[in-house]
């Protein structure tokens, strides 16, 4: 009988196959979380933070036409693409809707010089270095990183902006360079096979002498 | 049969007509059982038992404020800097997994050699190769400064398309010192299992029983379960005798794959493997001989065990004393200036003293057990462990510090000296090695109970009547 104290109920035979099950399943549910549950995929793409005016560029640069250098005309000439001076709205603001409510905070700003405060959406981390004039101006344009930003209602991040993402440029550049002077041209070469479009990007590519760089200290300086 | 004391207690004696008994003063199975496990049936540890705990734990604590600090600080807390960017951290890594080899030497290769005295000192030194590696393991983690990423160690698929550097020693080194520890805990975990059921059997609180009874796997002894556990250790010994060489080899690549003079030299994976048995046998002598008075394991653990090792320490310090010397002759051979200069500025430069330290405790003391005397004396053995275990750290502090203080050009020379974060931290592994062995000498079987009993000649069932046989003479 005291051999019975040491014995373990019949059912903890279920717990060998259960610890089978549990093992074999675990690595792969933790691999299946991480990659899908924290990949840039999931946290970053479709963020899309309110902002104190709706400002819609769908309307602006979409249907009204208006180029992005008009509002972002550093992108150019500088590492940051500028957000537009209060200043700049009231170009066509102090004539279009003068009354709208919507717009309300708007004039606020223009009377008390306080600008407005729009939210960042796309946010690349401090020790990354990005210059948008190295791309623009080598013919990468916005639409690349920024995605149809003509067609957004409200602006949202449409990549990832992942490294991994930036080296899949870098590393295989011809569906991305288009001529320079095209940047803002967002709707061009949808329409083209991706045949073509590479070929388009090959011309590009020899044409300015583009060699996308792949070292560490190209982004982390 | 007169002449040979088989129940005596001096079995250092070499009779090729007779093997020396391992184990001692015992001749039924059962009073091994009862007299090992005595340690961890006894209701009160000793008083001593609680006391090093203490210290050990709180050396321990000091360990972990010491990390803390380290990682809401940043590295800038260590003495490395440049020229010196590896210093303590690396020291002590390979310091402490030096210390783990001679587990698996003793697990693996004397198992596989048929040595039979391994079977008194294979489980605790297993053990402290398991905590060694905790240990030494613990020292890249935090050497990498941003102590977050150091998955990024290893080559996960991820986002930034990052890959470790798979030319690099370093990332060999983690697969090297990953597979040994996974290996030898399973090694471990594996000889276990008959004495933890033997304690399943044993322990009468019901928590102990179910914990007991859990990790023996529903071990009852049965023919085929010997059967299986045999072939499963054989192999296991086989797959592990590689490791023995591999790690401290790949661990040396750290330094001999790069091309900073005193580090660039084919010597080095032999003369680190050798210093690496040297220093994890000093160890498990350091530990076995308190273990042994305190625990009253003198018959298990005997003078002869301990003389073996005595001659094993012997050995690898005469052949560290061998790659000593081999370093300076081709430094001399080579007519290279920079590793003349190398040599010379270890043994005579800023870090001399440290030099001579590590000769002396590593190529000098082991040099007693020429003696027989100083072979069956307990007091000069733990000394010289003691030592040879000092000399060991400082010939990685020689190699690690001296290379990189003084290379090619004299425009980048520097001098390294610890803070005193680096010294409590070093410290404080101490303290989580030791408190990690001291909960295993409570809870676990800490000799391998099973595998005495087959050494003993009750074990033979042929023994007896060959006994008979002779006094018939």
């Amino acid at each position: 009988m005291s051999q019975q104290r040491f014995t373990f109920p019949q059912w903890t035979n279920l717990a060998l196959p259960a610890m089978a099950i549990v093992g074999a399943t675990a690595p792969l549910y933790v691999a299946i979380v991480v990659a899908y549950g924290f990949s840039p995929d999931t946290l970053d793409v479709g963020h899309m933070p309110e902002q104190p005016i709706p400002f819609s560029h769908k309307l602006h640069a979409g249907e009204l036409g208006i180029d992005c250098r008009y509002c972002h005309n550093t992108v150019e000439y500088t590492q940051h693409a500028a957000i537009p001076p209060t200043e700049t709205c009231m170009n066509c603001h102090a004539q279009i809707h003068p009354q709208s409510e919507k717009l309300e905070p708007l004039f606020e700003s223009y009377e008390t010089g306080m600008p407005i405060e729009w939210v960042r959406v796309h946010d690349l981390p401090q020790y990354a270095y990005f210059n948008h004039s190295a791309h623009v101006n080598r013919g990468v344009s916005c639409v690349e990183c920024h995605g149809r930003v003509d067609t957004m209602e409200v602006v949202y991040q449409h990549e990832t902006l992942s490294m991994g993402w930036c080296l899949s440029c870098h590393r295989n550049p011809e569906p991305h360079v288009r001529d320079p002077k095209l940047i803002t041209q967002l709707e061009w070469g949808i329409d083209m096979s991706e045949e073509d479009r590479k070929i388009e990007g090959e011309h590009w590519l020899d044409v300015n002498h583009l060699n996308p760089s792949q070292d560490c200290s190209t982004c982390h300086r | 049969m007169s002449s040979v004391p088989v129940h005596g207690v001096d079995n250092t004696h070499e009779n090729p007509t007779h093997r020396a008994p391992l184990v001692l003063n015992h001749d039924d199975f059962g009073s091994v059982t009862r007299d090992i496990l005595k340690v961890n049936e006894s209701p009160k540890p000793p008083k001593s038992w609680y006391l090093s705990l203490a210290i050990s734990f709180g050396m321990m604590s000091m360990l972990g404020v010491m990390i803390g600090y380290l990682v809401f600080t940043g590295v800038g807390v260590w003495g490395n800097n440049n020229p010196v960017a590896w210093g303590y951290p690396i020291v002590n890594f390979v310091f402490w997994v030096g210390i783990g080899h001679a587990g698996t030497l003793i697990s693996a290769i004397l198992f596989l050699f048929r040595q039979k005295w391994r079977t008194a000192i294979n489980r605790f030194a297993e053990a402290m190769t398991i905590f060694a590696v905790i240990c030494a393991g613990t020292f890249p983690g935090i050497h990498i400064g941003r102590t977050w990423l150091a998955y990024w160690l290893f080559p996960i698929p991820n986002q930034m398309d990052m890959w470790p550097q798979f030319r690099s020693p370093l990332l060999w080194d983690v697969f090297a010192v990953g597979t040994y520890f996974t290996v030898s805990l399973l090694f471990w975990y594996l000889g276990m299992v008959p004495d933890l059921a033997t304690m399943r059997d044993r322990v009468t609180h019901p928590i102990k029983q179910l914990a007991y009874g859990i990790f023996s796997l529903g071990w009852r002894g049965s023919m085929r379960h010997w059967h299986r556990y045999e072939r499963a250790y054989l192999l296991l010994a086989a797959l592990a005798t590689p490791l023995v060489l591999s790690v401290h080899s790949v661990v040396s690549f750290d330094f001999a794959v790069s091309q900073l003079p005193g580090w660039h030299t084919t010597i080095f994976p032999p003369y680190f493997v050798a210093g690496a048995i040297f220093s994890g046998f000093a160890m498990v002598m350091t530990l076995a001989i308190p273990a042994r008075e305190l625990w009253g394991l003198k018959d298990f653990i005997t003078m002869r065990h301990l003389e073996n090792m005595c001659k094993i320490i012997l050995l690898t310090g005469s052949m560290v004393g061998y790659a000593y010397s081999m370093e300076f002759f081709i430094a001399w051979y080579s007519g290279e200036i920079y590793e003349s200069f190398t040599f010379i500025n270890r043994a005579f430069g800023p870090y001399g003293w440290a030099y001579w330290i590590m000769v002396s405790c590593n190529v000098i003391t082991p040099q007693i057990f020429w003696f027989k005397k100083a072979r069956n004396s307990i007091a000069v053995m733990f000394v010289a462990s003691l030592l040879v275990n000092v000399g060991m750290w400082f010939e990685r502090f020689v190699i690690v510090v001296t290379s990189l203080a003084n290379d090619f050009l004299p425009s980048s020379w520097g001098v390294y000296e610890p803070t005193y974060v680096d010294v409590l931290t070093f410290i404080g592994s101490f303290g989580l090695f030791m408190t990690l062995f001291l909960l295993f000498i409570r809870y676990l079987p800490v000799l391998a109970i099973a595998e005495l009993k087959a050494v003993m000649p009750e074990a033979d069932p042929h023994g007896h009547d060959h006994d008979e046989e002779e006094s018939h003479e």
